[in-house]
C-alpha cells in the first residue's frame, strides 16, 4: 500500500514538475499580454530537440544541454515575438490563435524535414541511470532528478517575482498594464523578457521529458499544446501559483489514473479539468 | 422626420436578405463541377460536405465570435449517431440525418452550457479537450465502434429512389449539394435576420450588447446549439456518402483544418466559406500530387499560408476580392 502510493506520489509529481516546467511561460505571458501563444508547446518541442541533439551527436552532457536548449530556444522565441506577435497585441484572439497555429503547423513540418516523423532517443548520464535508496523502497535517480530539477525552478520563480524588482515589474503589469505603463514601467520590453524566459523554460521541459516520454518527435508540439493549455486554464491565467497547484494536482491524477486503469487512464486528467473548469470558470485561482 | 429614417434602415437591412445574381455563381459551378469532372467526384462530394461543416463553424466563430478549436466534437457526434443507426439494421438515410441534427444540437447544448461560461483560452482548451476525448473514445470503445479501422454500412435507396454510389459517387453529389443549399440557405436566413445582427453585435462589442439589455448568453447558447446541430449533419453526410466511418471523425487536426479553412476564406461572411473550403483542399491535392506525401510540404505550406493570411490579408481571399473589386469601381468612376 505505502508502496503504490510512493510510487504514484515519486512518478506523479516528477510528472507534475515536468508539467509545471513547460506550462508556466505560457500562464505568465498570457496574464501580461492576453496572448493566446499556442506556439508554446512548439517551443517545448524545439527544446527536446535541441537537448537531443547537443546530447547525442555533440556528447554535450545532458545539464549543459538543457542549458542551451533554454538559450536557444528563448533566442528563436525573442525572433518571433519581435517580428511576428507584436502586430497582433490589439488583434482579436482568433487571430493570435491563427498565427500560432500557422507557428505550430510550420515547425512541425521543418522538425520533421530535418529529422524525421519518429522519435529520436537519448540516453541519459550515468549518475541519472540508477535508483535511489529511500530506506523502505528505491525510486528512480531520474525522477529524483526532475523533481529537484522543477522545485529549483519553482523556488527561483518565486523567489524572482516576488522579491526581485523586475519580479514586481512583472505583477504590477500583470495586475494592471495600464497603470504599470504610467508608472514607467516599459511592459513591451518586459513581456519580451517574460516571453523569452517562458519558451527557455518550456524548452528545458521539452529535453527533461524526452527520457520519460520515450523520446521526442515532432508531433509532440500539438501534444505539449493540449496538456499546456489544460494546466494552464486549470490554474487560472497569469497565476504561478494556480500553475503550481494545478501542475500537482493534474500530474498526479493523471499517473494514479494510467497506473491503476491503464486502458482508459487518460480520460481523468480531461475529466478533471472540465470538473474543475465547471466549478470555477476562471480556473483554481484565477481571478474572476 | 423619424419615418423616412427607419423606411431607410429598413430597406438597407432588407437589401441583404434578396439573393444578389453573384450568390448564384458557387451553385452554378458546383453543378457544372459534377458534370465536367467526374474522376473527381468523391473529392468534390467531400468539398461540398466540408463547406456545411465550415458554415456551421463559421456561424459561431464569424459570427458570434466563439473561436472553437473541438467543432469536430459536434460533427463526429453526427457522423457515429448516423453511421451507428445504420449499421445496426436502422438503414433510412434521412431518418438517420434528422437524428444526427437532434444529437449533434442536444450535445452542443449540454456542452455549449459548459463551455460558453468561459472564454479566451480556457474556451479553446475545453472544445479541444473535447473532441479529444471523444476520439479516444471512439478508439477505446472498439466493440461499438469498430476502433480504429471503423466500421462499413450500407444505407437505403434515398428517399427508395436513389441508391448510394460509391463508385462515382453521383447520387451522393446530388444528395450532398441538396442539404448543403438547404442548410445554407437555413444560415443565411439566421445571419440576417435581428438575432444575427444581435450576434455580431456581441461578437464587436459584448459590453455594449449587455448594456442595451442583449441577453447575451442565451444568444450564445442559441447559435452554439444551432450550428452543433448543422454540424451534426454534415457529418452524418460526411459519412453517409463513403459508408464507412472511423475515429477520424473525431480527430482534432480536422477542426483546426476547418478552423482554417474558414479563415482563407474569410469568416462572418458566409461565401468565404465555400472559397475557403476549396482552396484549402485543392492547395491540399496539388501539393501532395506534385511533391508528394512523404515529407510534410502541405503542412509547412498551409503554416506558412495562415501566418501570411493573419498578417497581411486578414479578411480571407473573399476580402481581397472585396478589395479589388472597390478598387476597380473607384478607378472607373
Amino acid at each position: 500500500m505505502l508502496d503504490t502510493l510512493t510510487t504514484i506520489l515519486v512518478f506523479g509529481v516528477a510528472y507534475a514538475m515536468l508539467l509545471f516546467i513547460i506550462s508556466v511561460g505560457l500562464s505568465i505571458t498570457m496574464g501580461l499580454m492576453g496572448f493566446v501563444n499556442l506556439a508554446h508547446g512548439a517551443f517545448a518541442m524545439a527544446g527536446g530537440y535541441v537537448t537531443q541533439r547537443m546530447v547525442v551527436s555533440l556528447g554535450v552532457p545532458f545539464v549543459v544541454a538543457l542549458a542551451i536548449a533554454f538559450v536557444v530556444v528563448a533566442a528563436i522565441s525573442v525572433v518571433l515575438e519581435r517580428s511576428l506577435y507584436r502586430w497582433l497585441y490589439k488583434r482579436p484572439e482568433l487571430d493570435q490563435v491563427l498565427l500560432t497555429i500557422g507557428i505550430v503547423f510550420a515547425s512541425v513540418a521543418i522538425v520533421s524535414f530535418i529529422w524525421g516523423p519518429d522519435p529520436l532517443l537519448i540516453a541519459v548520464p550515468e549518475f541519472l541511470k540508477g535508483g535511489i535508496d529511500l530506506g523502505f523502497k528505491r525510486i528512480p535517480a531520474y525522477s529524483a532528478f526532475m523533481i529537484a530539477a522543477g522545485a529549483i525552478i519553482v523556488v527561483s520563480l518565486f523567489y524572482g517575482l516576488e522579491r526581485t524588482r523586475t519580479g514586481a515589474r512583472i505583477r504590477a503589469a500583470v495586475d494592471n498594464q495600464r497603470m504599470a505603463e504610467s508608472c514607467g514601467i516599459n511592459t513591451s520590453r518586459l513581456f519580451t523578457l517574460t516571453f523569452a524566459l517562458g519558451s527557455g523554460m518550456a524548452a528545458i521541459g521539452g529535453g527533461l521529458g524526452i527520457q520519460i516520454l520515450g523520446g521526442i518527435k515532432p508531433v509532440f508540439a500539438f501534444e505539449y499544446l493540449v496538456v499546456v493549455l489544460i494546466v494552464v486554464a486549470v490554474g487560472g491565467l497569469g497565476n504561478i501559483r494556480g500553475t503550481f497547484v494545478a501542475a500537482l494536482l493534474l500530474g498526479i491524477i493523471d499517473f494514479a489514473g494510467k497506473y491503476f486503469l491503464p486502458e482508459g487512464g487518460a480520460f481523468f486528467i480531461y475529466a478533471v479539468a472540465i470538473a474543475v473548469l465547471l466549478w470555477r470558470p476562471q480556473g483554481l485561482l484565477g481571478r474572476a | 422626420m423619424a419615418a423616412p429614417a427607419q423606411g431607410l434602415a429598413a430597406r438597407s437591412l432588407l437589401s441583404h436578405h434578396r439573393f444578389r445574381w453573384v450568390e448564384a455563381i458557387p451553385w452554378v459551378i458546383a453543378i457544372a463541377v459534377f458534370f465536367a469532372f467526374p474522376g473527381y467526384r468523391l473529392l468534390a462530394t467531400q468539398i461540398l460536405v466540408l463547406i456545411l461543416f465550415a458554415i456551421s463553424l463559421d456561424l459561431i466563430v464569424g459570427y458570434a465570435g466563439i473561436v472553437s478549436l473541438g467543432h469536430t466534437a459536434y460533427f463526429g457526434t453526427g457522423a457515429y449517431t448516423a453511421a451507428l443507426l445504420a449499421s445496426n439494421g436502422w438503414t433510412e438515410p434521412l431518418s438517420g440525418l434528422v437524428l444526427a441534427l437532434v444529437l449533434g444540437a442536444l450535445f452542443g447544448l449540454v456542452t455549449g452550457w459548459v463551455v460558453l461560461r468561459t472564454h479566451g483560452l480556457t474556451l479553446l482548451m475545453l472544445t479541444m479537450a473535447a473532441t479529444i476525448m471523444l476520439y479516444e473514445l471512439a478508439k477505446d470503445l472498439d466493440f461499438i465502434t469498430g476502433g480504429f479501422d471503423g466500421i462499413n454500412f450500407e444505407n437505403d435507396p434515398i428517399l427508395g429512389v436513389l441508391p448510394f454510389d460509391v463508385v462515382w459517387y453521383s447520387s451522393n453529389y446530388w444528395y450532398a449539394l441538396f442539404f448543403l443549399f438547404a442548410f445554407f440557405c437555413l444560415a443565411r436566413f439566421i445571419v440576417h435576420s435581428p438575432f444575427g445582427r444581435a450576434l455580431i453585435g456581441i461578437r464587436e462589442n459584448v459590453e455594449r450588447m449587455h448594456a442595451i439589455g442583449s441577453p447575451v448568453k442565451r444568444r450564445k447558447l442559441t447559435i452554439y446549439v444551432i450550428s452543433a446541430g448543422i454540424a451534426g449533419v454534415a457529418g452524418a453526410i460526411w459519412v453517409q456518402i463513403q459508408g464507412n466511418i472511423t475515429p477520424a471523425v473525431y480527430e482534432f487536426e480536422l477542426a483546426a483544418d476547418v478552423l482554417i479553412m474558414i479563415i482563407l476564406g474569410g469568416t462572418g461572411r458566409l461565401y468565404g466559406a465555400f472559397l475557403g473550403v476549396v482552396a484549402f483542399k485543392i492547395l491540399e491535392n496539388v501539393t501532395e500530387t506534385v511533391l508528394g506525401t512523404d515529407e510534410p510540404y502541405w503542412m509547412l505550406a498551409i503554416g506558412l499560408a495562415l501566418v501570411f493570411t493573419v498578417l497581411f490579408a486578414p479578411r480571407g481571399l473573399l476580402g481581397i476580392f472585396e478589395d479589388i473589386i472597390k478598387t476597380v469601381n473607384r478607378r472607373a468612376r
